[in-house]
This record gives structure tokens, sequence and C-alpha cells, in this order.
């Protein structure tokens, strides 16, 4: 068996046999989804059902009011107090308001109840109040002959679409947000897994089994080993993450009917009041069609791997050179961190304006690109730029490859002396 | 033939010549010894033999043929001087990971590092992790990761520190075993009677240069004063003679240092003559420790200080 392989096998099986890796891979998308399942869960059942009985001697809001299931009001034309109090203790009604003879916007009204009443369900109440307030002085305003409801129906809410001279269509909102997840989560991942790769290599080094290991084998399989075998760590943990997240997001509908039902009744709602609009989902979906998701994701693992591949050597080359003190890795660290970060900064700049000067530069410059190239690619990025971007890449990762051999080489067996930039370039060029 | 040849081996660092022109030849079966002070290049010229370093300089011929690293490092076990194992793994899975890297397959892998477990009493260690052994035991399982895959050449970097006697005396018997097989050992230290009692050839290294070659008993051979010691009864004194010089008197023990020339029989001779009863007439060789610090002393130019063998 080739020796490279045998060390790719251990340092990835070493990791994913721990339990920390269970724990971080496995539980804790689980946890997050079940913390956000109990937060839904009792945002909907814990609820009662609302039942508000409103004096309203004049009418003003009768049959303007929106009731359902969970916030009725009920009318009534005479005030008495003593049965109302009655009917609360009955629970006939969770409470009673009673409407002055007129009502102005700044007056405040009150709610008689004999529970607590939440946040949640005080807003609710004030806001149909309001509403059903707001409809009946409108109508006022209006014109004879002109109901609410044509009015309401001649609202509009233009989905803007952008299409370019190219053909393609996008949409800003989206490509923003799908080129920031992507760009964020490379972002993420050159910092953990670049840092694991350090520190498995100083690990190795502190440990002093570096120089029984190069007796066996070249530093160079060494340091590929370790890189690969944690990259396909990396690879693992993000499918399982995906899988789990896409398999818990289907999961909800099914363990809550409830939400489901509620964001139907809300869409409901909405459509009613607007005019016949594509739902939120579809706009999604259409979305989604429109910037081809295989090409996205394929992208992704290029850029994925071609940053990793690049960015771990580097960090490889930094755990080879520092010896127990993690302050003098810090030090190190630092220049690559910098273009890490700055990367960053370019990508949120990419996201407003994807086609500028610092945009093109910043996907095709390989220390930036895996984060930046991320950001532009929802928007539509020409094949060639594309096709340059990813050259540039792998001749990036082979040279920082290349360089950060050398460095570890010598780094791996140096011991005692706190190591310098300029010390390093010196093994560079040995 | 012999199984190890360096030819005039150089590796420089800037201006420090860490290893300058050192040639030598190690016979198949021997057990050499490498020595020499702190800094004069040991460490660098063992990581030139195992591949580790490229010599700046020079030729290296392993079993015949020029040394290869990536086919000939399979035949060699090395034993650094610091000692380095994976802490958090288990100790059998690491002898077994150590022997696939020198290109044994997993059954025979197996199937060594059971035999060689069995013999140095290790079984139950299988499944602990190095971080729970103690520095003796760690010692004995890096020195079976070191032989496992049965390499032609052994080289051993101070293999006794750390260990009690009882352990120290099962690893010397598993070298003279290795060696009996055919095994070649390399074995560098600062502890000169272990040299005395293991080594056929040593050679001594300071500077980066080989100020010393030869077997143990030609080297003592070469460096004795012609000192004899003379046992005589209490109350006797040694006559002053022309054919040897007195050293010093410890009661009735002396040390009388011959004149050139002056053949033992001919001292002997003159002390019969003279009534003086002998007792015992030794010669004194001088120690390897004794040589090594005159040798190396002598040169004043220890570039780190020297510790004296314990």
């Amino acid at each position: 068996m080739n020796k490279t392989f045998i060390i790719i096998k251990r340092e990835f099986l070493s990791r994913v046999q721990k339990k920390t890796f269970l724990l971080s891979t496995i539980l804790l998308p689980i946890l997050i989804f079940g913390l956000y399942g109990l937060i839904i869960y009792f945002s909907v059942k814990g609820e009662e059902d609302i039942r508000v009985a409103i004096v309203d001697s004049k009418g003003v809001l009768e049959n303007k009011i929106q009731s359902d299931k969970t916030l009725s009001f009920t009318f009534l034309k005479q005030a008495d107090t003593a049965q109302l109090q009655k009917d609360l203790v009955d629970k006939k009604y969770s409470g009673y308001i009673l409407l002055p003879d007129s009502i102005s916007r700044r007056d405040s009204l009150q709610y008689h109840t004999r529970n607590n009443v939440g946040l949640m369900t005080q807003g609710k109440i004030e806001s149909r109040i309001n509403k059903a307030l707001e409809k009946s002085s409108l109508q006022t305003l209006l014109a004879p002959g002109v109901t609410l409801e044509q009015v309401e129906t001649n609202k509009t809410k233009v989905d803007l679409k952008v299409s370019k001279s190219d053909g393609k269509t996008g949409n800003a909102g989206f490509a923003t947000a799908l080129g920031f997840i992507c760009g964020f989560l490379i972002y993420i991942v050159l910092f953990i897994y670049g840092s694991m790769v350090m520190r498995g290599v100083m690990e190795e080094k502190t440990n002093r089994i570096a120089e029984v290991m190069v007796s066996s084998v070249k530093p160079y399989q060494l340091m590929i080993g370790k890189i690969v075998g944690i990259g396909a760590v990396g690879l693992v943990q993000f499918l399982i993450w995906g899988v789990l997240m896409l398999s818990l997001q289907l999961l909800i509908p099914v363990l809550f009917p409830q939400v489901m039902e509620q964001a139907g009744a809300a869409q409901a709602a909405v459509d009613q009041a607007g005019a016949a609009k594509s739902s939120m989902l579809t706009t999604i979906m259409n979305n989604l069609q429109s910037v081809n998701m295989f090409m996205i994701v394929g992208l992704f693992i290029i850029y994925f791997l071609g940053g990793y591949l690049l960015y771990s050597s580097l960090f490889a080359a930094v755990g080879s050179a520092v010896n127990e003190d993690p302050q003098d890795a810090q030090q190190l660290m630092l220049p690559i961190t910098m273009p890490i970060i700055f990367a960053f900064v370019i990508m949120t700049q990419a996201i407003n304006n994807p086609d500028g000067g610092l945009a093109i530069f910043g996907s095709l410059f390989p220390l930036t690109s895996p984060i930046v190239m991320m950001a532009r690619i929802p928007y539509g990025v020409p094949a060639w730029e594309l096709i340059l971007s990813i050259a540039l890449l792998i001749g990036g990762f082979l040279g920082t490859t290349w360089l950060a051999a050398k460095i570890y080489r010598t780094g791996i067996l140096m011991y005692g002396k706190k190591v310098t930039w300029k010390e390093l370039w010196k093994w560079a060029r040995m | 033939m012999p199984l190890l040849e360096v030819h005039n081996l150089k590796k420089h660092y800037g201006a420090h010549k860490a290893v300058d022109d050192i040639s030598f030849s190690i016979e198949r079966g021997s057990i050499f010894g490498l020595l020499g002070p702190n800094g004069a290049g040991k460490t660098t010229l063992l990581r030139m033999i195992t591949g580790i370093f490229y010599p700046d300089g020079g030729q290296i011929s392993f079993d015949g043929r020029p040394f290869k690293a990536e086919d000939d490092i399979l035949h060699i076990g090395y034993m650094p001087e610091e000692r380095g194992l994976y802490k958090k793994m288990k100790i059998g899975e690491q002898a077994m990971y150590l022997a696939q890297l020198k290109g044994l397959s997993k059954a025979e892998a197996l199937e060594k590092v059971k035999t060689w477990f069995e013999k140095f009493e290790m079984q139950s260690w299988w499944n602990k992790k190095v971080e729970d052994l103690s520095k003796g035991m760690g010692q004995k399982l890096q020195f079976v990761t070191t032989v496992l895959h049965e390499p032609k050449l052994i080289i051993l970097d101070e293999p006794f520190s750390g260990l009690d006697p009882v352990n120290a005396n099962l690893i010397k018997e598993e070298i003279y075993n290795l060696a009996k097989r055919g095994c070649t050992v390399i074995f560098s230290t600062h502890r000169m009677e272990q040299v005395e009692e293991i080594c056929d050839q040593i050679i001594l290294v300071n500077k980066g240069q080989k100020i010393l070659d030869g077997t143990v008993h030609g080297v003592k051979q070469e460096y004795k004063k012609n000192q004899f010691k003379v046992l005589t009864e209490e109350g006797i004194k040694l006559p002053a003679s022309a054919q040897f010089q007195l050293v010093q008197q410890n009661g009735h023990e002396y040390t009388i240092q011959l004149a050139g020339g002056t053949s033992t029989n001919a001292v002997l001779e003159e002390l019969i003559r003279n009534q003086v009863p002998v007792l015992g007439f030794t010669e004194i060789l001088p120690s390897l420790n004794d040589i090594f610090i005159r040798l190396v002393e002598g040169t004043h130019a220890t570039t780190r200080a020297f510790q004296a063998a314990s």
C-alpha cells in the first residue's frame, strides 16, 4: 500500500473516530434544530386561544376586525361589567375591552383580563385593533363608491429580476444571500481546517515523532498525507451536516404540522389581501432554477478544495516552524490570516458590485479567489474568468505546497530556535 | 563486503561545517559505536544515513549499491535520541502504523507486532494510549517499533537513557541477538562503559571530523601510554631504574612508566634481580573515556559544553 495513503488513512480515522468529532458533527446540528423545534413548538402550542369581548356600542369596529381560531373577537352592545367579570371566571372570554364612544389615533384602551398576557399576544391584539381602526378611518377619506378592498388590490409589489444582455436572469437579493453564504462558508472552512492542519503538525513536532516519521517517509508525503486526511474529514463533516440539515428541514413539517398550517394561513391572508402573486417559496424556487444549482455546488467544491489546499499547506509550514509556544504560532500565522480576512472584505464589496475592478481582481488572485469568486458566481461570471481563476488557483496551490514542503522539511526537525519569516524564507530557498 | 560505506561525507549549514569530510565503513553483523561530544555532528551524520538529509558532498553506499533513500530506508530502523510517539494513539495501532510505513503488509505487521509484544511482555498494553505509559515503557515500545521490520541496519541514538537496569539488560540482549542474526547496529552514545562492552568498532567524531577509527581493542592499544601496575608486598620500595619511572604509589601498588623501547621482561628481570617480590604485574590500558576526553579536550574546540560520560 502506498505510504501517503497509509498516512491519509491514519489522519482521517484518528480524527473521525474521536468523540469530539461525533459530538460536533452529529450532535451539534441536532441540538440546534432541537432548540429551533422547541421554540417553534412552544410558540405554537404554548398559546391558548384568546377570545376577546369588545364592548362597542357605536359599532365602530364591528365587522372590520379580523378573527381567527387563535384570536377571536366578540362584539357586545351593552357594557355589563359584572356579567363580563363572571364570563372571565367562566372562561367564556379571555378578556374584554371597553371601547369609548369616540376614539382617536392616540387613545389608549384597557384590556381587562384575569390571566397574564404575553408580549406576543398583546402585540397581536394591538395590531388587529389598530388595523380595524385604520380601516374605518380610511374609509371616511375615500370617495363615495370606492371600497377599501379596491384600494388594497391596487397596491403592488413588483419583484425585480435583472436581465443582463447575455440573456441570464437573476435576482439581486437572492444572489447576494447565496453568494455571501458560500463565501462565508469557505472563509470559515479555511480557518477551521487550516488551523487543524497546523495543530496536527505542531503536535508531531512537539511529540518528537516527526524524526521517526521522516526516517520512514518523505517529509512531503507526511505533509500531504496530513493535509489530504484532514481535508477528507472536512468534506465528510460538511456532507453529514448537509444531509442532516436537509432531513431535519423535511422533518419539521411532519413533527409540527401546526407550523405549516399557520404559515399556510398567513400566506392565504397575504394572498387574499394582495393581488394573486407567487408565494415566497416559489420565488426562491424560481431563483434557484435561474442560477443553476449544480454549477454552484460544483464550483463550491472546487473552490473549497482549492482554497483549502492552498492555505492548509501554508498553515502546515507555520506549524512546522513553531516550537511549543503557541504565541509564536499566532505571530507567524498573521501573514496567512491577513489575506483570508482581506478576501472576506473584498467579498462584501463584490456582493454590492460584482463586476467592479476590485471584485474581478479578487476573484482571480489565488489567495482571495476561493472566497471572492463564490460571492460573484450567483450573478453570473464569464467563462474565461472562471477558467482563469481556477487555473490560477491550481497554480497557486501547487506553488504554496512546493514552498511549504521546503519550509516543512527543515522546520519539522528544528528545535529550540524562535523562527522569523526571514528564516522561513531562507529555508524555502535551501 | 561492508553493509554501509561512507565516503567523504559533507554537510554544511552556511559557514558551519556540521559534517566535514567523514569516511568510514561498517561490516555486516557488527556493532558500531559512533562517539562524540554534543554538537559534534553525530545527529547530522545519522540523518544523512537515514535519508532525512541530503549530503552536500560525498557518497553513501548501502548493501553494495549507492544509497537510495526511498528504497533503502525500508531496511533501516532509526531510533532518534529524542523519542517520539503519537501520544493519543493506542499502542497496538501505533506499532502497526509504523510497521506499515516501513513497507510491511497489514498481516505481516500484525504478526511481527504480536511476536515482539510477547517477547517484551507488552501484550496487555495493546489498547492503552501512549500518554498513559511510563517513560521506560515508552522506551521499550520505541525500541520495538524501531526493529519490528527486521532492518538490515539499526541505528540507536542513546538507547539506554531512561531505562532501569532490568530493561536496559533486556534491550542489550536484543541488540546482541539482532547482531547475531546478521543485523548491523550503529550505536551512538556518550556512555563509554557501554561502548566498551558492546561495540566491535568505534569512531570518534568532533567538530564534524572523524578523529578516531578502529576496534575497541585496537584503539586502546594505540592510545596506551606503556604504563604498568606492579603489586608487591608491604614495605617494599621499588628501586630507581633507567628502564622505568615511578608515576604513582598507592600503598604497595605502584604505577610505573616504561622508558621507550624497554620490554616488560627486562623490567621484570630487573625487579627480580633487586629482590622485589612481584605479586602482580599488569598493563594499564586507557579506558575509552580517558581517550575520549584526551582527544576532545585536546582540540579545544567543542562548540557546546562537553558532558562527561557518567
